[in-house]
């Protein structure tokens, strides 16, 4: 792995021109009054102040993800017969995540457990994963909500990530993470840009620590086995915990470690495509069942699944790790401020 | 008006009902969030000041097996007149504490003016001054500067329908003309200028339906065009097109329905200015009809009658 380097911020949109040109680069975006991660281009104002609205996860797993499109064909000679002509997508395009923030860096590895480690690979969701590079910015100063570092994550973590940068003020402090991100900043082009970075590593350090420390921590550190199950099943505990819900998907969609889905076939009367899209356990439609019976009927009964699938039932399954990252954003956009480290705090066995 | 009068109130109107919903301090120091109160020791927790931005009175169609208080401000009121107008709710039902309003604020608004830094502490003076500290300085905001744009042309600072008012009526000076001033201007850019604005804002929507479920009058909610498979008007796929047609269907079925809260765009996530569309539609109907929503008890709603003629709409007349 090479040593961290350094590149300055007059040389960032040449950064940005050069690892483009191999790959689609989704930078955040400043828009109005929300930041957003968008495709690198021109008339844009880069913002890499304050984590984006919505995580980056759509880059690798798309709101709707095309399986296959379709199409019915009939037998001229016999009308009666019709055959299926079925086109896969085609292949998946490179991709580069600028100013990823760690936690939503850290969301990818919650997905990797599910969409290929268990259960034997997905394919557009590897395709897309294996194609893209992480470049992570170590976070300036948390927002509102946030909450990494009682899940064990930190705004300078580098698992999930490529490379990680951080601000030293007049540039950024590079430091390769993985062969893949380490590949891309060896890259001839990019290479030429970087400058040695030795003289940043101590202040880089020192900036990271500082925001660690800043972190809100509503509780030191959480295991699956601290939340009461009493409490858990106690449906009076639910209804003090979320009279407020209004059953919106903000939570779910900014969330960057769900990734429930919903599939369905969207056609006219000779073709259509076979979609994935995200589906929100908030919503009541998500677990209606055909024959009309719905097992989560109510808020209460919903937004304890969401809890439970995060802090319980997923590392029960998958190594004890808790699968949210503590990035605040379901708190800082919910409608009516429903905080879930509050709520989880509550969850905790006193004793 | 004074906190504790509001509390004295609630406590009395607990006595008669399963629920009084009010605000407390949320998770920072600038977010308020609803507060449901079922017992007297949570009455000491609820705050009023202009954080309190919700319009709580959304609740009320979904818990109509329930006797329930609601603290509303001038704008929210206008939405229970509209549910009685249009039968959602029983007044029997409800117990409505109407508090006189000078105004809320923006929480995106403030975050802009302070550069979303995070905020440690926030106070307010009877004269509008804001002071918050963050990053341990201190800055002044004026509320005006950092209300909501509903705030800035507020014409019903007192609440229209109440059963006990706590504090003194205010009385608007703002004029009426300036309600839709911002839509009047809108207004005269080009077709094409339009639609490039809203394709550009829509182009962000995500579809988390944070505006419909936000909405008090959106009643069809579970049954909504947005996600049901019968009838299909609307699929799975993420684009424009899809994004457009819940939104134009949103504001459409709110025509001369919507109260102007503002609560579906101050939830949105992605800073979609969705009201815009809503009031747009208001102003229209307020002209073919004369109907401004949610202000009077005895009207109806211009589309929930029938009449063969409309004083102003011509293509009715044989």
């Amino acid at each position: 792995m090479a040593p961290a380097g350094f590149l300055s911020k007059k040389r960032m949109e040449d950064f940005l021109k050069e690892i483009g040109k191999d790959a689609l680069v989704h930078v955040p975006v400043l828009e109005g009054n929300v930041v957003v991660f968008r495709p690198y281009g021109q008339n844009q104002t880069i913002n890499l102040e304050r984590p984006a609205n919505a995580p980056p996860k759509a880059v690798i797993f798309p709101q709707s993800d095309t399986f296959f499109t379709f199409r019915f064909i009939k037998d001229p000679q016999d009308p009666k017969k019709v055959s299926v002509e079925i086109n896969p997508p085609s292949d998946f395009p490179e991709a580069i995540i600028f100013g990823c923030r760690p936690c939503d860096a850290k969301g990818f590895k919650i997905y990797d457990k599910v969409y290929i480690e268990a259960n034997g690979p997905d394919p557009y969701y590897m395709g897309r994963r294996e194609k893209t590079t992480i470049i992570t910015l170590a976070c300036p100063a948390p927002s509102a909500g946030c909450f990494c570092t009682a899940l064990g994550g930190g705004p300078a973590e580098k698992d999930g990530s490529d490379i990680l940068m951080t601000d030293v003020g007049e540039g950024f402090y590079l430091e390769p993470v993985t062969e893949k991100g380490d590949k891309l900043l060896k890259a001839q082009g990019v290479a030429q840009l970087i400058e040695d970075g030795a003289k940043y590593g101590q202040e880089a350090t020192k900036r990271q620590k500082d925001t660690h420390d800043s972190v809100k921590k509503p509780f030191e550190s959480i295991n699956y086995r601290d939340l009461s199950r009493d409490l858990f099943d106690d449906d009076r505990f639910w209804e003090e915990m979320v009279s407020k819900c209004i059953s919106c998907g903000a939570c779910t969609y900014l969330c960057p470690t769900c990734y429930c889905f919903n599939i369905t076939d969207e056609k006219t009367l000779e073709q259509g495509e076979r979609l994935r899209s995200w589906d929100s356990c908030m919503f009541k439609h998500f677990t209606l069942e055909a024959s009309g019976h719905n097992p989560r009927p109510t808020k209460f009964k919903r937004y304890k699944n969401r809890i439970g699938h995060k802090f319980l039932w997923y590392p029960e399954k998958y190594e004890e790790i808790i699968a949210c990252c503590g990035c605040g954003r379901c708190i800082r956009y919910c409608p009516v401020s429903v905080d879930i480290s509050e709520i989880v705090s509550n969850l905790r066995k006193t004793e | 008006m004074s906190i504790e009068a509001l509390k004295e109130t609630i406590g009395k109107v607990l006595k008669d009902v399963d629920v009084v919903i009010a605000y407390k301090e949320g998770f920072d120091a600038l977010h308020s969030t609803p507060h449901f109160i079922t017992s007297p020791e949570q009455i000491d927790k609820m705050i009023w000041n202009p954080l309190c931005v919700h319009n709580l009175t959304t609740y009320l169609p979904s818990m109509k097996n329930k006797k329930v208080g609601v603290v509303v401000k001038g704008c929210d009121s206008r939405t229970i007149i509209q549910f009685i107008q249009e039968g959602l709710i029983e007044r029997g039902k409800v117990v409505v504490i109407g508090i006189p309003c000078k105004g809320v604020i923006s929480v995106a608004k403030v975050l802009k003016a302070i550069d979303h830094k995070p905020i440690e502490n926030i106070s307010f003076s009877d004269n509008g001054d804001i002071t918050i500290t963050s990053e341990g300085e201190k800055k002044v905001l004026s509320l005006n500067d950092v209300s909501p744009d509903k705030c800035t042309t507020c014409q019903y600072p007192t609440p229209l329908i109440y059963d006990h008012l706590i504090g003194e009526e205010i009385k608007t000076e703002k004029p009426a003309e300036s309600v839709y001033g911002d839509i009047r201007e809108f207004e005269k850019l080009s077709l094409e200028e339009r639609l490039k604005y809203w394709q550009g804002e829509f182009d962000r929507c995500i579809r988390c339906y944070a505006c419909r479920n936000a909405c008090p009058m959106c009643v069809c909610q579970d049954s909504c065009i947005a996600e049901t498979r019968d009838p299909h008007w609307i699929s799975q796929r993420l684009n424009l097109t899809e994004k457009f047609m819940f939104h134009m269907i949103h504001a459409l079925h709110l025509a001369g329905r919507c109260v102007e809260c503002g609560e579906c765009e101050r939830v949105c996530p992605m800073g979609i200015p969705v009201n815009k569309l809503k009031r747009k539609i208001n102003l229209d109907m307020k002209e073919l009809f004369d109907y401004e929503p949610g202000v009077k008890l005895d009207e109806k709603p211009p589309m929930f009658v029938f009449n063969v003629e409309e004083a102003k709409i011509k293509e009715h007349k044989i």
